[in-house]
């Protein structure tokens, strides 16, 4: 379905015109939130500390004072039963978004999501729906380490009845929040931490951001780069770095991990020939490796390409930043891969650094 | 009443028997958790409970769904894996459900929906309504960390929620004694400030009354209820056949509780003539259930990929 793809990303301004307002990915998230709790009374929002001063990054603010206590509430730290509470809601018709400041906080929540919510629907005969929303951020550097940092969403990519959704700019923090929270079906709404700082046109009426499309976020001939979460935002840099040497990179956002649009990357890779996946986890079993084995299976026997996978080291997120900064893939190491690929060979290569396309460094607190 | 009561208990019975009966010719496709013995528990709370109000109970749940008023056709095609089955062959014995009649569901994974029951009884609050939600689960359910989490949610917002441990004794070989460090599962119940009282001998009219009575405190606002209701599973713990050889427990151990058998003392209490008529009426029952079981049709092999998401 190319014209709806194409739609899709004509409907994403690329710059904001002087209408258009600019927001940070927090306040994308909050109005998204704000405008769907007035619109639908059913819509409630709850987890640990969503009500305490600081609103989950602020991405709660305010929805206390509007709400009241009924529909805005902080959790006990009950992650596994709280989780089966917001089923037992959507069960009784109600819309609950369920909030976990980390990712790595699901572990507790597994059985519920995995057990219950992905498979009611199917396993009850089509008789409940489950219209569940859970939010949930991915840490990043200022030590957060072993168990505030990792990316687990192919865990969830894995089951049936689950969608996972990885927004990575603010116009699309808010219109999927607002397509998820109006979807019958439980939907894994993943977050960036680093993301949340980011600041972009976000229209202020209602708009969904629909799942299974994917966005061709920069046009390119030479080598496709899929970059999911923040390393999209990576993919973006290492695309300059590439400019430099005179390699021009079509850069993908996935945005719904869950469906996922495999037809917009297998026709990026029939152009470029050169596939190269960013996964803001591990390789091994995880979202570059499914993403890759779909276009493989699509593309073999009319079109051989290259192909390259990187994510996070197969260790455990260390916090010295000397050993974190190793860890993870960033614009500069995406484009020596990129070029190794385009070449066909081990270059070597490395580009300079350039201070204007340094990461983002997080400061604490989280 | 009695009638009411002694019809339910021995529907659950006979259907139950009936498969047992049938099991061997593997016309059952699924497992099956006999809720033999233990009838009185689903049918003496949810002889108190009106249709809108709402049960969650486990993969044992034969008599739940019965009990709160699901159809037996349905239930009996869906456990011979059947389109017409309750969840058309998708969910089995241990999944049963028929949201017409407020029995929300059953999970295979112990303990699982307390905290769904929960979470219904949140949605009832929220919407001004003043129906209730009953959670049923084993003595082993009450070990699991969601049993806590969810006790606890439910005190905190006053919740209109009765908790029904079905302390029949064991997690399938293992007694009670050899998994609680204190075997009081009230003393729990009572930590988080939930008001709960133990029922013994598995008796249904003392259940009912104690139901009806609670079920009205927590409309009115009260908050959760806990009852233990100590009651006893005659067969193995999955499967139609008795386990006394495995050693685990004794027929001894059994025996007062068969002797106290709740299908049995409420039929005594009945005039031998209603009595009949209802048994007659339930074989006819249960009979045409079964049949209707065989009868139908498979599922389609596209039903496969329906209702994913
Ligand atoms: C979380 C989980 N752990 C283990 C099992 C295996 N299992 C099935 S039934 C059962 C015993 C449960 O005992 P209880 O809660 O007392 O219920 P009963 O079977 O006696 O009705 C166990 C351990 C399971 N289904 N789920
Ligand atoms: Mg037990």
């Amino acid at each position: 379905m190319p014209p709806s793809v194409i739609r899709a990303s004509a409907k994403r301004p690329t710059r904001a015109t002087p209408s258009e307002r600019t927001l940070s990915y927090v306040d994308a998230i909050r109005e998204a939130t704000d405008q769907e709790m007035a619109r639908d009374p059913s819509v409630l929002v709850f987890g640990l500390d969503v009500d305490d001063p600081k609103a989950i990054q602020g991405t709660t603010r305010g929805l206390l004072e509007k709400y009241g206590p009924s529909r805005v509430f902080g959790t006990p730290l009950s992650e596994d039963a709280m989780t089966g509470t917001a089923i037992g809601m959507a069960l009784a018709g109600l819309r609950p978004i369920h909030v976990h400041i980390r990712m790595d906080f699901l572990m507790l929540a597994m059985n519920q999501l995995i057990n219950v919510a992905a498979k009611s629907r199917y396993m009850y005969g089509g008789k409940v729906s489950i219209p569940l929303v859970v939010r949930s951020m991915i840490g990043k550097s200022w030590g957060q380490g072993a168990q505030h940092s990792q990316g687990l969403y192919s865990f969830f990519m894995h089951v049936p009845g689950l969608q996972v959704v990885a927004p990575t700019t603010p116009y699309d923090a808010k219109g999927c929040l607002i397509a998820a929270i109006r979807d019958d079906n439980p939907v894994l709404y993943v977050e960036h931490r680093i993301l949340h700082f980011q600041n972009g046109p976000v229209p202020a009426h209602t708009y969904t951001v629909t799942p299974g499309r994917a966005r061709i976020t920069a046009v390119g001939q030479d080598v496709t780069l899929v970059g999911i979460s923040q390393m999209q935002s990576e993919c973006l840099k290492a695309r300059l770095y590439l400019e430099e040497i005179g390699i021009q990179a079509e850069v993908i956002d996935p945005i719904w991990l869950s469906p996922l649009d495999i037809d917009t990357i297998v026709r990026s890779v029939e152009k470029t020939g050169r596939l190269l996946v960013v996964d803001n986890g591990w390789v091994c079993c995880g979202a570059a490796a499914e993403i890759i084995a779909q276009v493989a299976e699509r593309l073999q026997g009319h079109c051989s390409f290259r192909m390259r996978r990187m994510g996070f080291a197969p260790v455990t997120c260390p916090t010295a930043p000397s050993l974190e900064r190793l860890y993870y893939p960033d614009s500069r190491t995406i484009a020596a891969a990129a070029r190794d690929l385009v070449e066909g060979t081990k270059t070597g290569w490395m580009p300079r650094e350039r201070s204007e396309l340094n990461s983002f460094i997080f400061k604490g607190p989280f | 009443m009695l009638e009411r009561l002694y019809r339910s208990l021995y529907r659950i019975r006979r259907l139950e028997e009936a498969f047992a009966r049938v099991y061997p010719t593997d016309k059952i496709k699924s497992p099956i958790h006999l809720s033999i013995g233990q009838e009185a528990v689903s049918v003496g709370v949810c002889a108190a409970l009106r249709l809108d109000d709402v049960v969650f109970g486990t993969y044992r749940g034969h008599a739940l769904y019965l009990a709160k008023g699901g159809d037996m056709k349905a239930m009996a095609a869906e456990l011979y894996g059947k389109a017409t089955g309750c969840t058309r062959g998708k969910g089995g014995s241990m999944h049963l459900i028929s949201t017409e009649v407020g029995m929300m569901g059953a999970s295979a994974v112990v303990g699982t929906t307390i905290a769904n029951a929960v979470g219904y009884a949140y949605a009832l609050q929220y919407q001004g309504r003043d129906a209730l939600v009953a959670s049923f689960f084993g003595d082993g359910g009450s070990e699991e960390g969601v049993f806590a989490e969810s006790l606890n949610f439910a005190a905190l917002k006053c919740l209109p929620i009765l908790f029904i441990c079905e302390n029949n004794g064991y997690a399938i070989h293992t007694s009670q004694e050899r998994r609680q460090g204190r075997p009081d599962i009230c003393a729990r119940a009572r930590a988080y400030g939930i008001p709960a009282e133990r029922i013994e001998h598995n008796d249904v009219l003392y259940l009912f009354e104690r139901t009806r009575t609670v079920a009205a405190k927590i409309r009115a606002g009260g908050g959760p209820h806990f009852f233990e209701v100590m009651t006893y599973r005659w067969r193995e713990h999955v499967g139609p056949n008795n386990d006394f050889h495995l050693g685990y427990r004794t027929e001894d151990e059994a025996t007062p509780w068969i002797e106290a058998d709740q299908v049995t003392r409420l039929g005594a209490m009945l005039l031998p003539e209603r009595r009949e008529q209802i048994q007659e009426e339930v074989e006819a029952e249960v009979e045409a259930a079964l049949v209707f079981a065989e009868e139908s049709p498979e599922p389609e092999p596209a039903e496969l990929y329906t209702d994913v998401l």
